[in-house]
């Protein structure tokens, strides 16, 4: 697979869970049809044949004045027709009175859930008295997620655009801004301050949040590393420019015997305080190639140790 | 679920001036390894149950984007832990329950895993 391939293999990806994202942060009730075509219980199954017919709907809550009694759809229609020893009967006799409902203040995922849960086509949606405000299918969740992201995509554009104006600006084969600091090893009580400060030189570059927790996230293990594992600390250093962020982090050692097995979920040279902590247990490395697009490190027994870790941004075909 | 319902399942105290009863969190998460935590986040409001009360958590829950943090097993967090809590608007609840416990009780009460979605 080509670089580039990579890239876009990996973008495409983000937007998978960039969807997964909105499920918890979509409510309901910005995704539901709130126009809801409603039966009284009286309605006659012949007419409610011609309802659903005539507004291409396969179900319909039912309501007693205000209140919501029951919800029937085209399967119990189906069955009151292939049923011919009760041609007359209403929309009462055939609906289901056991209810699930979701509150239109919910998350989508908790829709989500219960379509999972009961396989039902539809849910009625009701607001904190019960009254029924709207009325929520799959597609109301697929339409109102993909109207939610190509929002957020404009979003991201400006933020980009506005990154990439201070690139722009200066004029220079290639422009990067890198973003040093120092980190003490064995000062724990300061460990992540250098990542802290960079998380927010980076939100101010209008990075998107996505690229912003991957290199935080990457950056910040990075450090605990330095301040973790090393005899006399290090530099973390952020290299900025409108293709890619690349962390790099330098020390003096003691180095690593065995620099290809450190990238191994659940290596670990860790001592039993630095477990204490919560860290150490060989997850950080493993972490940091997870998040990156390239992670490498160099190192020699006694000498030192560089790490190299590499984000790409969206290319620029996908934007 | 609002973070005040949180803290009432849970019979937890408060321990920062940050504090939003009414702000909706979406999933939580359980762990002592931080490096966990950093290996499974997702979008949206997400909580955190931890036995570790040092600044690491705090830290920790920064570069995750986490909303809250619960200490289990009747932990106070330090002075110094509280300070930085305000500095990053992250609010500080501890209660008695144990981590399982703790989680069993607001998963059942509905709050989803945050473990489903990772950013990669």
């Amino acid at each position: 697979m080509t670089m580039k391939e990579n890239t876009t293999a990996k973008n495409e990806v983000n937007e998978l869970t960039r969807i997964q994202e909105l499920v918890y942060e979509v409510r309901v009730k910005e995704v539901m049809t709130s126009q809801v075509v409603t039966v009284s219980p009286d309605t006659p199954m012949r007419e409610l044949m011609r309802i659903l017919r005539i507004k291409k709907i396969s179900g319909v809550p039912v309501v007693d004045g205000d209140d919501l009694i029951g919800i029937i759809s085209l399967e119990d229609l189906v069955m009151a027709v292939a049923d011919r020893r009760h041609p007359h009967d209403s929309v009462s006799d055939r609906m289901t009175r056991k209810l699930v409902v979701v509150r239109a203040d919910e998350m989508a995922v908790q829709a989500v859930k219960l379509f999972a849960h009961y396989g039902y086509g539809r849910l009625p949606v009701v607001d904190n008295n019960g009254k029924l405000v709207g009325i929520l299918t799959g597609s109301d969740i697929t339409r109102g997620l993909l109207k939610a992201l190509s929002k957020r995509y404009q979003a991201e554009e400006i933020r980009r655009y506005r990154a990439s104006h201070i690139f722009e600006d200066i004029d220079s084969e290639q422009t990067s801004l890198i973003l040093s600091y120092h980190i003490t090893a064995g000062d724990f009580d300061h460990g992540g301050a250098a990542t802290s400060k960079l998380k927010r030189a980076l939100e101010r570059l209008g990075a998107n949040p996505a690229l912003l927790r991957k290199v935080t996230i990457s950056s910040y293990e990075a450090e605990m590393n330095l301040i973790l594992h090393t005899t006399t600390g290090g530099e973390l250093r952020a290299v900025i420019n409108p293709q890619r962020i690349v962390i790099i982090t330098e020390d003096d050692g003691p180095g690593i015997e065995d620099a290809e097995a450190v990238f191994k979920p659940g290596f670990t040279t860790a001592a039993d305080w630095v477990r204490e902590l919560g860290f150490g247990a060989g997850m950080g490395l493993a972490n940091i190639k997870r998040y990156s697009d390239h992670a490498s490190i160099e190192s020699l027994p006694n000498k030192g140790s560089r790490l190299l870790a590499t984000f790409y941004m969206a290319p620029p075909d996908k934007t | 679920m609002l973070l005040k319902q949180i803290v009432d399942i849970l019979e937890g105290e408060v321990h920062t001036e940050t504090f939003d009863g009414e702000l909706e969190i979406t999933s939580g998460g359980a762990a002592d390894l931080m490096s966990d935590v950093l290996a499974f986040t997702t979008g949206g409001n997400s909580i955190l149950l931890s036995g570790l009360t040092n600044l690491q958590v705090l830290r920790t829950a920064e570069m995750a984007n986490i909303t809250a943090i619960v200490f289990v097993r009747g932990k106070t967090p330090q002075q110094s832990t509280i300070e930085l809590a305000e500095e990053l608007s992250i609010p500080l609840i501890s209660c008695r329950h144990t981590l399982y416990q703790a989680s069993g009780l607001l998963m059942s009460a509905g709050l989803p895993d945050n473990g489903m979605a990772t950013i990669l």
